[in-house]
């Protein structure tokens, strides 16, 4: 199932690059947050696949799966919404003041 | 010592409070007496019993670097050259130098150069001395570029800069590996270590390191070019550094050094053929020029060269000769670049072609040149000391230690060399103290120079005369001391004027003079050689076009790649992180798969998984605002349920809220956006996009594979799920490390999204205006 997984995050990666590399602002943004699945993805196939149960302590049980990764992965979730919202604020601020969302075109001053 | 070496320094902190006095008293008649107080301080020391002097300060003890200044027959010589020379020619610019000009500049960059050299050459630590090195390289760039109002000057002051720096740096890189090799920065220690160097892998490095910072200082064939340029310096400064100082100071390196490589062969083929060819070079460009000071330059050039190719022969007569040469060259063209400097002041131009028939008008000056120039040239008079130190040279032209068939040829390009000297200075001086009186094209009209002005090159001259005279008197007590610290075996050396008819420099320099007169009265005849060489070529236009290529290539180079675009960036980073991260994986085998710790699979991740592949590729192809959101959020969501599959409540649920809130955010935000447009990219450009998308999305797959088939050690997991309860009191143990065990990453996670709110709420309330910046 890991390898499936780790195909899985291949596939985000990629999408989320590809859309990254486009001239339209939104699709920038889209691809971050592709970018950012694709992340999590990751972290939670290298912290291995289901050997347990959840990590919520219970009588009798002593097999859990890995909770390190799961706190990592909490932490990241907030931060890249924090950061997505940021940038989708950000990309309604450049549009409207520039009147447009093609990357092409933002280009600052030549002397810059 | 110390104090010899830092009293300039010191005195240049009053220059400029000095100066405001200058019209009253001009400000060089302070600035006299330091010079000449080192000077006196160090003649002490001449004598024939004289023995080497060590003395040591310290500075940075941990590195090895201190002041330790050390004085034998070598520095010696150079010392009394640069505090000697310095106070002539102070003097001197007490009279060029008009009150009018900024005479606190000038005297404090002379004294900043007056102690770098002096530290140069006292220096017996490595890095000390190379500091002193840098030092006169920045106090001949102010020189140079004194009337900076000028453009030429300028130009031959940043040229000089260059190409010594160049040469000063290499020098830097020479020395740290000497100091690797030996474990000491001291220059006797390491004399005294000659067996580890000669055996040393770098020695050819070292060498050759060494040896271009001492040849672009020196002026050596090609890297001369920045010497003629350097010429629009005031004449005092030319006739100091250009002439008696600072270009010495690669000689002084090589001849410091020469008691370590002098048995390695190579040193003594590149040295002495920089130095051959340089000596030839120099005196025949110098036929050419039409500037005094430009004549004095190639000369000085051809001059050091022949030194320079003298240190290289590294026989005892040949070092003896070398050292004799530097105190004969100081004398006659310090004494030649001062009848210049007069020249030029009294009759308002250096160009040969205006000048002519002086002599009537300054009979003194004249006097000066004749004997300053025929010394230069060689002419076989017992009271020239040129002839002197140039029959030595032929001496040990001959007599080289390994006759192969290029030892062979150097007595021929010697004469050659010397041939072209011998016609430069004829023509330097009866071009321009003889034949035709051209008043009218005179921007003034000439007369003799003020008595002041004249006593510098007068002492200099007497000198000329009186070495000629008696050629032995500096021997004993003087350059024979240099001499041993160059090469220990010299053994006393006996200059004579008359080695009778057998002696086979007598007629090389015969064959000098005699050819050389032929040469110089037919002139006009032969002059169009230089048109078939140089012709065209130039190592001016090399070094022009290496300046003027490095800056637009490299603008074309930067503006080749930062062309503004964010995709053009970003596909250079990721091509470039792409190719690297794929060669060194298959360099190091970092392949691996391993199947054995694999969980199973089960048909709803299968299914999950495949939804969520097909949302992320369509995400590419949705051209319309909220059906793109809504494939965004099927992935939001299928990673939601994949984390309810692998038992992650707790990101399963933060996961569903932030992504249907994320969702809301996207829809909001595409309400006042542009719509989705298809992309116009070229199928090109598609390509390219492709290429490098898939090719990441591979890397972190192979990435993940490889990085989950080799586990190197077990997860420290255990500890969370043992110690949740007992240290953290809590059943969550995921929420016990976020609060508890790992709660410092919690806080800053939460000063990252109050920092978010902050800049959203900045953004969205501070409506500047367009254009208020």
């Amino acid at each position: 199932m890991e390898i499936i997984t780790s195909i899985l995050a291949g596939v985000l990666f990629a999408t989320a690059i590809y859309n990254i590399l486009q001239k339209q602002l939104l699709r920038i943004v889209i691809g971050t947050a592709l970018l950012s699945h694709g992340a999590h993805i990751l972290i939670l196939t290298m912290g291995r696949l289901k050997t347990g149960q959840p990590p919520v302590l219970t009588e009798g049980i002593s097999d859990y799966t890995d909770p390190l990764p799961q706190a990592l992965i909490l932490t990241s979730i907030v931060i890249s919404f924090g950061v997505t919202s940021l940038l989708l604020v950000l990309a309604y601020r450049t549009t409207k003041e520039n009147n447009t969302d093609n990357m092409e075109q933002l280009r600052g001053n030549e002397n810059e | 010592m110390i104090f010899a070496v830092l009293v300039p320094l010191l005195i240049a902190c009053f220059i400029p409070a000095l100066s405001k006095l200058k019209e009253k008293i001009h400000t060089g008649i302070f600035v006299f007496f330091v010079p000449f107080i080192i000077f006196l301080y160090f003649v002490q020391f001449v004598g024939s019993d004289f023995s080497p002097i060590l003395e040591q300060y310290s500075w940075i003890p941990s590195l090895g670097i201190n002041f330790d200044f050390y004085l034998d027959g070598l520095s010696l010589l150079f010392v009394l050259l640069i505090s000697g020379i310095g106070t002539l020619v102070v003097l001197y610019s007490i009279y060029y130098l008009d009150k009018s000009e900024r005479l606190g500049h000038f005297y404090v960059y002379l004294l900043m150069f007056m102690s770098a050299m002096l530290g140069v050459v006292l220096s017996d630590n490595l890095f000390v001395l190379y500091t002193f090195w840098e030092l006169t390289s920045i106090s001949s760039f102010l020189l140079i570029g004194y009337w900076h109002f000028k453009e030429r000057s300028r130009y031959g002051a940043l040229k000089s800069m260059l190409i010594t720096v160049l040469g000063g740096l290499s020098m830097l890189g020479g020395f740290i590996l000497l100091y690797v090799v030996t474990g000491t920065t001291s220059i006797q220690q390491m004399i005294n270590q000659v067996d580890v160097i000669l055996s040393s892998n770098y020695l050819p490095l070292i060498l050759g390191f060494i040896l271009l910072g001492a040849f672009t200082k020196s002026a050596q064939f090609p890297f001369h070019i920045w010497l003629p340029d350097a010429m629009e310096a005031p004449t005092p400064v030319s006739a100091y550094l250009h002439s008696a100082t600072m270009v010495k100071a690669g000689i002084f390196l090589v001849a410091r050094f020469s008691p370590i490589f002098s048995s390695y062969e190579w040193f003594f083929i590149i040295v002495s053929v920089a130095g051959i060819i340089t000596l030839c070079w120099g005196s025949y460009m110098s036929v050419r020029q039409t500037d005094l000071k430009a004549i004095l330059a190639f000369s000085t050039i051809s001059q050091l060269g022949m030194i320079m190719a003298m240190l290289g022969f590294g026989t005892t007569a040949a070092v003896f000769a070398a050292v004799f040469h530097i105190l004969n060259h100081a004398t006659f063209k310090g004494s030649l670049f001062m009848v210049a400097g007069i020249v030029d002041h009294e009759t308002g131009t250096r160009d040969i072609r205006k000048l002519g028939g002086l002599a009537t008008f300054m009979p003194i000056t004249a006097t000066l040149a004749i004997f300053a120039t025929f010394s230069m040239a060689g002419v076989p008079l017992p009271f020239l000391n040129g002839f002197y130190s140039k029959e030595l040279f032929f001496e040990a032209s001959i007599h080289l230690e390994d006759p192969s068939f290029w030892s062979q040829a150097i007595p021929y390009l010697a004469v050659l060399g010397s041939i072209f000297t011998f016609v430069y200075s004829m023509y330097f001086f009866f071009g321009t103290f003889t034949g035709k009186k051209n008043l009218g094209q005179l921007p003034k009209k000439p007369h003799e120079a003020p008595f002041g002005m004249l006593v510098s090159p007068i002492l200099l001259v007497l000198g000329v005369i009186l070495i000629g005279l008696f050629p032995n008197m500096v021997n004993a007590p003087f350059l024979q001391h240099a001499a041993e610290a160059i090469n220990s075996n010299a053994e006393f050396h006996k200059v004579k004027f008359w080695h009778g008819w057998n002696s086979p420099a007598l007629w090389m320099s015969l064959i000098v003079v005699a050819l050389g007169a032929t040469l110089f009265l037919t002139r006009s005849k032969w002059q169009g050689v230089y048109r078939l060489l140089p012709g065209k070529v130039s190592f001016n236009k090399v070094y022009d076009a290496i300046v003027a290529n490095v800056d637009t290539v490299s603008q074309a180079i930067t503006k080749y790649y930062m062309t503004g675009s964010l995709k053009t960036y970003m596909s250079l980073i990721l091509g470039t992180t792409l190719i690297v991260s794929f060669v060194f994986m298959f360099i190091s085998d970092g392949f691996a798969i391993n199947t054995n710790q694999l969980a199973d699979i089960s048909f709803i991740e299968i299914a999950v998984v495949m939804v969520m592949i097909a949302a992320a590729i369509g995400t590419i192809y949705m051209n319309h605002n909220v059906a793109a959101v809504l494939v965004l959020g099927v992935v939001g969501f299928g990673v939601a349920i994949l984390f309810v599959i692998y038992r992650a409540p707790d990101i399963a649920l933060t996961q569903l809220v932030i992504e249907t809130v994320s969702v809301a955010l996207f829809l909001l935000c595409f309400y006042h956006l542009p719509k989705l447009r298809k992309s116009t990219d070229s199928a090109k450009t598609k390509a390219m996009n492709a290429i490098i998308s898939i090719g990441f999305g591979t890397l972190i797959t192979l990435v993940a594979i490889s990085a989950h088939s080799s586990r190197w050690f077990e997860s420290i997991s255990d500890y969370f799920v043992e110690n949740s309860y007992k240290l953290g009191g809590g059943d969550n143990i995921v929420n016990v490390i976020l609060v508890d065990m790992r709660g410092l990453d919690t806080l800053f996670e939460i000063a990252v999204l109050g920092i978010a709110a902050l800049a959203i709420v900045g953004l969205i309330k501070n409506k500047n205006n367009k254009g208020a910046e």
